[in-house]
């Protein structure tokens, strides 16, 4: 409702509105009027031209009128609301603040920034408790409402391919859409024609500004692949399973023939590791600075990048292992095994966490999304399948004709599956039945690695002829947290956060199947501790104390009474004052009258002198 | 076909010239920030070690008195001055900030046993084993005149505590009995007497300013109010579980300045006791941990810490409602120590021991001195949240309540310990081979209270 209508009501009507009390309504009669103001003059005239056109009869029923039906709390309430609101209208111009109050936050982004549910709250006689409780929640709650607004005013979106009525968006090549767009963002399509040492398997940095490839035939590249720039190349005169970058790019490991070696930006060869032999597939996990690889052998190793320290070597004992994932939430690592089951590690425990059995034949390539919701597998029997895994249960099925050899996942959600020569992305393939790829390309050889870029709508792929670069609209997530992982970091920025990084690197105990274990409360151990104590004690100290009554006669402590009483005995020692007050003022006014009285008496006397008056 | 890809413009991300500072565009999304909880963990434990790699509480000692150092007292007006009384009567005026002494003046003969500065700040009051009562101005007399006291009353016992009104030219001893005296007046305008004890202290409530509270040598904390003649009520302390050859009295109290119905009490038996005034069948709060008498307490300023001196020669620091000390200090050589300040800017702590020194402690072990760059302010009050958040968990609970103690506290700590299961134990047994209910459960708290009298 806009304030001119409301100014209408105010004058023609006589509903009592919050906004006119101050001005024209007294207590005591209708003495006085408020001066009256141009600008009120004005609007009034308005209103009424307007009446006149509108009549009294079609008038609709206004919001006070349907208050009246209210509860008197909530009409309190609203009639707060209301008063907030016209002090943000009251303005000189007289004209109205047309978003008044705060924005609107959309729901959706107040639930993207949600951490948990409102907790019940413990009995009154934790009252200490309570308002820890109710204090933290509220500091949460703004929290999250300020991220929410935040999120607002991020500067980048998404980008997106959309096809005209009748295209198929997997019909456009990567030409079309090089050339439709922006030259730098054209740039980032591209082929490396390296037949002589292939197939490669690649991998992005963290910030996705840096590519490593390696070619089974022993040739591995540092790019920056944005400038093309080329950081080192080298050939290390062996066979080369897996490329991983670690947790910067200043060093990158290599799994070898043999052992596993690390080398750092210029080609130098910093370690060779030969506690890690036979390394087939390498995943790197940045928070907790750990390496773990794979092996030919069945074992699963963990190597501490920071101490240079293996942590955990297990024996999975399911034979060569050739497919592997992180899940970026936990850290957990996924296997694929050739029976057709995947499995879950992690560190602290000798046996798998969990045995999924998922495809009938051999289990080929394995993804995990970044929010640790989903997990793809593709196997030997030409599935494709979509699991929950915090419900471990399958949502979705797909046939590929070829099967897909390797799975990629993007930040935003797109799924990307080789099958030949043919790389193919997907969306949505969790939520909404997909019967065709958003996109395709055809590459020149057999695809062997298969990498989204972070932060960038590109999607690497390494092949039997080379490594190329495609375009994939909407892939990357457009804004990046400049704390976490900044593509545009400098040397001294990069140096900085690997110094933070390092110091609040997470052990490998931490590492569980919920990552949010270690904010819970732990009921166990407290009900240990507090049976251990009982027992030393001897009795309950945390026992509810046993109700003893107090002695109190029905009706004559009730809290009204006893103010009363306090209120009698104020007035008691003003009672005492006024009553001598009274007895002195008795007692000069018997005086005063007992004179007069004596006077008169004294006049009334006939004295012996009367006689000889006139 | 509509097509965009992302294409981030350089200039939007990089500083334009070095002079600038580097741009960092943040997204706080949570799925970009994973392993929350593990990290946050990680921090506060961080934090924690690093507050005790920081923890160097030990900020000055004041040497210069010629025996020990039996009293302190703050200025009412001024941070930086302090003044202590020792046993061989002589009274320093110290600077703190340049930690040396500015005055010295030779007070009493025998022990200063109390001192206590004018709420204006002018003056302050001495008294004495030589039985006199002492006014001194606060300045520091010119070239050529004497120090001399500006009033000397002399009394008739030996007085052994003193306070001052907060508002008005009225103050209290207590000795023999517990006096009120006007300021203009060489005799007491009201003595308290309750029995034949003596009084070991006695301290104005800093709300109520009528209010008294004392503590005799009959095990008793005797509350007075100044308009009334009577005492208002009376509690025995007992420890009736310690050996009988000791003393079993309270040697020192303590209002709290924020909310002075409650007021905390430095006991023989080890532990100190927070009362609160309207109800004294039982103490609010016991404090337990030092091994030896507690001597000496005295409030922070906020009212949410105490500071405990001991004869076992160190000072503890207790929030009001913990049953146990969150800090311990100590140094080789500091020996039983007698008195103790927290100071008005609640930042410093001023114990005076023993063995002459007068020690000046940080309140916060960890905290860093002197003005904080903005960024480093934020950098603690963040830390200081994380640890509060984890507090509770074995590993940062294990560091953070680490502390070194001397070996002797070590050990009698543990034999304390030994002892007081034993006497559970025994209790425990009595009670299993007895008529259910005969031998009822005593909480700590009601085990040290023997009786109110009003």
């Amino acid at each position: 409702m806009s304030s001119r209508h409301k100014h209408h009501q105010t004058y023609t009507t006589k509903m009592a509105s919050p906004d006119e009390s101050t001005v024209n309504v007294s207590h005591v009669g209708r003495k006085k009027k408020a001066p009256s103001r141009y600008w009120q003059e004005l609007q009034q005239e308005k209103d009424e031209a307007k009446d006149a056109g509108a009549g009294e009869g079609n008038k609709e029923p206004t919001t006070e009128e349907a208050e009246e039906s209210k509860t008197p709390k909530q009409k309190k309430r609203k009639f707060k609301e209301k008063q907030d609101q016209n002090q943000d209208k009251k303005c000189i111009s007289g004209k109205s603040d047309p978003f008044p109050g705060k924005a609107r936050i959309p729901e959706d982004r107040l639930q993207k920034f949600k951490r948990k549910e409102k907790i019940k709250k413990p009995p009154h006689q934790h009252y200490k408790l309570r308002t820890m409780i109710a204090r933290s929640e509220e500091a949460s709650e703004m929290a999250q409402k300020q991220a929410a607004r935040f999120d607002l005013l991020l500067p980048e979106e998404a980008g997106f391919l959309e096809g005209d009525e009748g295209e198929d968006t997997c019909l456009v090549s990567q030409e079309d859409i090089a050339n439709a767009v922006d030259i730098t963002s054209g740039a980032k399509h591209f082929n490396l024609k390296l037949s002589q040492f292939g197939p490669y398997r690649i991998d992005y940095s963290k910030t996705g500004r840096h590519l490593v490839i390696g070619g089974r035939k022993g040739h591995v590249a540092c790019i920056d692949w944005q400038s093309k720039h080329l950081m080192c190349e080298i050939n290390v005169m062996e066979s080369v399973n897996d490329v991983k970058w670690l947790h910067s790019e200043s060093m990158y490991a290599v799994a070898q023939k043999k052992w596993l070696y690390v080398y750092d930006s210029n080609g130098i060869e910093l370690h060779c590791i030969r506690k890690f032999n036979d390394v087939l597939r390498m995943q790197f996990l940045p928070y907790h600075f750990l390496l773990a690889t794979a092996s030919a052998t069945s074992f699963l190793q963990y190597l501490d990048v920071s101490v240079g320290k293996e942590v955990v070597a297990i024996n999975t004992k399911t034979g060569r292992l050739d497919v592997m994932c992180q899940n970026p939430q936990n850290a957990i690592i996924h296997l694929g095994h050739p029976n057709g089951t995947v499995t879950l590690w992690s560190p602290n425990q000798k046996e798998a966490l969990v045995k999924m059995l998922c495809h009938q034949g051999a289990v080929r390539s394995v993804a995990v999304e970044k929010n640790g919701t989903y997990m793809v597998t593709s196997g030997m029997d030409k599935k494709l399948k979509v699991y929950d895994i915090r419900a471990f249960k399958p949502l979705k099925s797909y046939f590929l004709p070829a099967g897909a050899s390797c799975l990629s996942l993007s930040q935003r959600g797109l799924l990307s599956a080789a099958t030949g020569d043919i790389v193919q992305v997907y969306r949505d393939v969790w939520s909404t039945p997909v019967t065709k790829p958003y996109m395709a390309h055809r590459v020149r050889g057999t695809v062997w690695g298969l990498h989204f870029c972070p932060f960038e709508d590109v999607l690497g792929v390494g092949h039997q002829d080379g490594f190329t670069s495609m375009l994939v609209p909407g892939a990357g997530e457009p804004n990046f947290d400049a704390l976490d992982a900044n593509p545009f970091r400098s040397a001294k920025q990069r140096q900085e956060w690997e110094v933070k990084a390092l110091l609040e690197k997470i052990q490998p105990e931490l590492i569980s199947l919920d990552p949010t274990e270690l904010g819970h409360v732990d009921r166990a151990t407290f009900e240990q501790k507090h049976e251990d104590r009982v027992k030393a004690l001897g009795f309950d100290p945390l026992a509810k104390v046993k109700f003893i009554p107090k002695f109190k006669k029905k009706g004559r402590s009730s809290a009204g009474r006893v103010e009363k009483r306090k209120k009698q005995v104020a007035h008691e020692d003003q009672r005492d004052i006024i009553r001598k007050a009274m007895e002195d003022k008795r007692k000069t006014e018997e005086e005063r009258k007992n004179k007069e009285q004596k006077k008169t008496l004294l006049s009334s006397q006939k004295s012996a002198l009367d006689r000889f008056k006139k | 076909m509509k097509v965009k890809v992302l294409s981030r413009n350089p200039d939007d991300y990089i500083r334009e010239t070095k002079l600038d500072i580097q741009r960092v565009p943040r997204n706080y999304d949570p799925t970009l920030h994973p392993f929350e909880v593990a990290r946050e963990y990680t921090r506060a434990l961080n934090a924690t070690k690093l507050e005790r790699v920081f923890a160097k509480p030990f900020l000055a000692s004041l040497d210069g008195h010629r025996d020990g150092v039996n009293c302190l007292a703050k200025h009412t007006t001024s941070l930086s001055t302090l003044l202590s009384g020792s046993c061989d009567g002589e009274v320093k005026v110290w600077n703190l900030s340049k930690r040396e002494c500015v005055r010295t003046l030779q007070a009493h003969e025998g022990f200063v046993r109390g001192m206590v500065v004018r709420f204006c700040g002018t003056s302050f009051f001495t008294i004495g084993d030589d039985k006199t009562i002492k006014q001194w101005k606060m300045e520091t007399p010119g070239y050529g005149e004497e120090e001399e006291p500006l009033h000397t009353i002399l009394g008739k016992t030996v007085f052994t505590g003193l306070d001052h009104h907060q508002k008005e030219g009225v103050f209290a001893t207590c000795g023999q009995q517990v006096d009120i005296w006007d300021e203009q007046r060489s005799s007491p305008i009201r003595s308290f007497t309750w029995g034949v004890d003596s009084f070991s202290s006695v301290s104005f409530n800093p709300v109520e300013t009528e209010l008294l509270g004392s503590c005799a040598s009959d095990r008793s904390i005797v509350l007075y109010d100044m308009r009334e003649s009577a005492p208002l009520k009376k509690v025995t302390n007992d420890m009736d579980y310690m050996d009988v050859i000791m003393t079993m009295r309270s040697n020192t109290l303590c209002w709290n300045p924020m909310e002075a119905y409650y007021f905390t009490c430095a006991n023989e038996d080890y532990n100190l006791y927070t009362y609160d005034m309207r109800y004294l069948e039982k103490p609010l709060v016991v404090h337990m941990d030092h091994v030896s008498a507690v001597l000496d307490v005295d409030y922070s300023p906020t009212g949410q810490e105490f500071v405990s001196a001991s004869f076992d020669k160190t000072i503890r620091i207790f929030p009001k409602d913990a049953g146990h000390s969150r800090e311990v200090y100590h140094t080789k050589r500091m020996q039983h120590v007698i008195c103790i300040k927290w100071s008005a800017d609640s930042k410093y702590i001023l114990s005076g021991s023993d063995e002459m020194n007068i020690r000046l402690w940080k309140a916060n072990a960890a905290e860093k001195l002197g003005v904080l760059a903005p960024r480093e302010r934020e950098a603690a009050n963040y830390s200081q949240k994380l640890k509060e958040k984890f507090q509770n968990h074995p590993q940062i609970r294990r560091i953070a309540r680490h502390r070194h103690l001397p070996k002797s506290i070590y050990h009698q700590t543990k034999e304390l310990r030994v002892m007081k299961d034993a006497r559970r134990r025994k209790e425990m047994n009595v009670r299993k081979h007895s008529k259910p209910g005969a031998v009822p459960v005593v909480s700590e708290k009601e085990k040290h209270v023997v009786t109110v009298v009003k």
